[in-house]
């Protein structure tokens, strides 16, 4: 039993070696940036410092932290719902069909986010497919210029997400025990009081899961309000790209993905807490 | 007609294109023990899931208490289900599951936990309130789904091989306890099984089933004493089935030729014409294998090779294989014989113990 598990242990430390190198290791990092001084145009001085952290109580930051908490709940409320009836449906195909919808889910990840974030373009731009389709069925009579607004944006979310979400919902929905909605069903509940109280919470886990790998990739998909939001949506990712990569104020940006990593733990403990949910699917 | 509570009317069903149920009828009163007997595939589940609403029929109807029923949904006729897989609800307790139908009709909590109480002190489970549903054993889990199943009071409660998943010295108690509560509760039941002993100790009435139809239905002991079929009497009986031309009808007797002997079947309906070929139905604890020429044996017993002895069941099993290749199996109580195989030996039986069974249409 003992050399069973030294074997074991044996085996899996090359991977903690590689995560305490490549993830600990530039958090660590990370956190003693935040505490840095800029030094010059592009440097980064030793000196220790708190002033990166009032820096973002300032109006202009706090907006950006909550727009872009309201935007990653918004995105993941509505991947919720197209999501989960998504998964729990196509867990109830025949195999064949499965298989089928699985393979579509797939197939766009052959090609890169960003690419297929540029398809969207072609659709929401003014006189783009969308317009085209509203005006040709005579549902509008001019072009909405829905591009570069907060409902593209809030689309290229729920598109870039919502996979994680069926897949969630699909894995939980495929080991739900069909004959425990029968049996609801037998005892006297209509359909959907059998859904509520059989289906739903048995694929509960599916739904946390989903739920997170759905809001915490969206608090960092800054490109998506880059490409289909121009310069009008900023969120906080967009905040640190800039001083990073056009303001070369690394400390500042160090700090203030500190605080968007915490925040992000902030809300999964609370989420955690509220939804008691101790196993998740796929997760943990 | 219609004081039935249950009835089956000619229902048909077919899965592709597999037919599962040609043509089956039914009638239950009040307070019946029907048991649906018959091998696995032969569609007795697909018969009580039609009752139950799981499954519609292509064709056929479902009366329940004078109500066609046949496209009601589950949930709007007054059946309840014991299910092969118990199918409690893991996220639920033990009252919360037996609660469930209460409290979908929305009983009041008060009302809800005496009923649960009464449900578990019926299926002696007293105090189990509490339980999660992964901590009880397989019978316990049992009479949980069977007290879930009985606490709304159900005009018909349907068994699928409720006792299926047991040991044996389980099963044989929870067939006593079932019974008993089926008296005490006075709920017609429908109780599927493939085991003929189960069925035989519980039911008033059986119903042996083969490739999706009804091959007898008649009380336990018609099934059991007077088969119809060569299929049922192996089935329920596991009786010997031998062929024999008609040579003689007279006292009650009939006497059949064979080209290795005779043997004698009693009458029973109308005399079989002289040189037909009529199948006979003798069960193993009714055939007499001795070796040739004693006292006692008809003047031309049936002469077979013995081909196997062995115990099974707490029985000697002797079997016999006949000139055509029937094979004939004795049991007897009993330690052993001074037979021994590829003897050549007497096979006879006296003609009460014997019935005439159609043949196998199919196999």
């Amino acid at each position: 039993m003992k050399r069973k598990r030294r074997v074991s242990i044996a085996a899996i430390l090359p991977m903690y070696l590689f995560t305490l190198l490549f993830v600990l290791g530039p958090l660590i990092y990370m956190l003693i940036l935040s505490f840095a001084s800029r030094d010059g145009q592009w440097g980064v001085s030793a000196e220790f410092t708190l002033k990166n952290y009032p820096r973002m109580l300032e109006p202009i930051y706090l907006r950006t932290f909550w727009n872009s908490i309201k935007l990653s709940l918004l995105s993941t409320l509505f991947v919720l719902l197209i999501g989960y009836p998504f998964g729990y449906f196509m867990a109830r195909l025949t195999k064949k069909w499965r298989t089928i919808a699985m393979l579509l889910l797939i197939i766009p990840f052959w090609t890169s986010t960003l690419m297929r974030l540029y398809g969207w373009i072609i659709f929401f731009r003014a006189n783009g497919v969308f317009d085209g389709l509203l005006m040709g069925l005579g549902l509008t009579t001019a072009p909405l210029k829905l591009l570069y607004s907060y409902p593209a944006v809030v689309v290229g979310m729920i598109y870039a997400l919502v996979p994680f979400m069926i897949y969630s919902v699909y894995s939980s929905a495929e080991k739900l025990d069909w004959r425990l909605v029968e049996a609801a069903r037998d005892l006297g509940a209509s359909g959907f009081r059998a859904f509520l109280t059989v289906s739903l919470p048995l694929t509960a886990p599916g739904i946390f899961s989903g739920v997170i790998l759905t809001f915490v990739p969206s608090m960092g998909l800054y490109f998506i309000a880059d490409v289909l939001g121009g310069n009008k949506i900023v969120l906080i990712g967009n905040l640190i790209q800039e001083q990073l990569v056009k303001l070369h104020d690394w400390p500042f940006a160090a700090a203030m993905s500190v605080v968007l990593l915490v925040l992000t733990s902030v809300f999964l403990f609370l989420y955690r807490r509220v939804t008691k949910s101790d196993s998740l699917e796929g997760l943990v | 007609m219609d004081s039935a509570l249950l009835r089956l009317e000619n229902l048909e069903k077919s899965f592709g294109e597999t037919r599962v149920l040609r043509g089956v009828s039914l009638s239950a009163d009040a307070g019946q023990f029907i048991t649906l007997l018959g091998p696995s595939g032969c569609g007795k589940t697909t018969t009580l899931r039609i009752i139950a609403g799981l499954e519609s029929p292509d064709t056929g109807k479902v009366w329940l208490d004078g109500r066609d029923v046949t496209s009601a949904e589950p949930n709007k006729r007054d059946v309840n289900t014991v299910f092969q897989s118990y199918a409690l609800f893991p996220h639920m307790t033990v009252e919360d599951n037996i609660g469930y139908g209460l409290r979908l009709r929305r009983k009041p909590k008060a009302e809800i936990r005496r009923a649960v109480k009464d449900a578990l002190a019926l299926v002696q489970l007293d105090g189990y309130e509490k339980r999660m549903t992964s901590e009880l054993s397989g019978g316990q889990s049992q009479r949980i789904a069977i007290a879930r199943a009985v606490i709304g009071n159900p005009k018909v409660l349907l068994l699928d091989e409720p006792l299926g998943a047991l040991d044996y010295q389980l099963r044989r108690q929870m067939q006593l306890e079932l019974k008993r509560l089926q008296k005490q509760l006075g709920i017609t039941f429908i109780y599927i099984t493939h085991d003929q002993e189960e069925a035989l100790n519980m039911s008033d009435v059986i119903a042996v089933m083969r490739n999706g139809m009804f091959e007898q239905l008649g009380s336990v002991s018609e099934i059991y004493d007077a088969p119809k079929t060569a299929y049922v009497a192996r089935f329920v009986g596991n009786a010997n089935i031998v062929s024999g031309v008609v040579k003689d009808v007279s006292d009650g007797v009939i006497t059949l030729a064979r080209s290795d002997g005779e043997m004698s079947v009693k009458l029973t309906g109308a005399p079989p014409e002289r040189g037909a070929t009529v199948h006979a139905a003798v069960r193993g604890e009714n055939v007499q294998i001795e070796p040739l020429g004693r006292d006692g044996q008809p003047p031309e017993p049936i002469v077979g090779t013995i081909s196997d002895k062995r115990f099974a069941g707490g029985q000697l099993r002797i079997s016999v294989t006949l000139s055509d290749g029937t094979e004939v199996t004795a049991s007897r109580h009993g330690i052993d014989s001074p037979l021994a195989a590829g003897e050549r030996v007497a096979v006879w039986w006296s003609p009460d113990h014997a019935v005439t069974v159609e043949g196998d249409n199919e196999a």
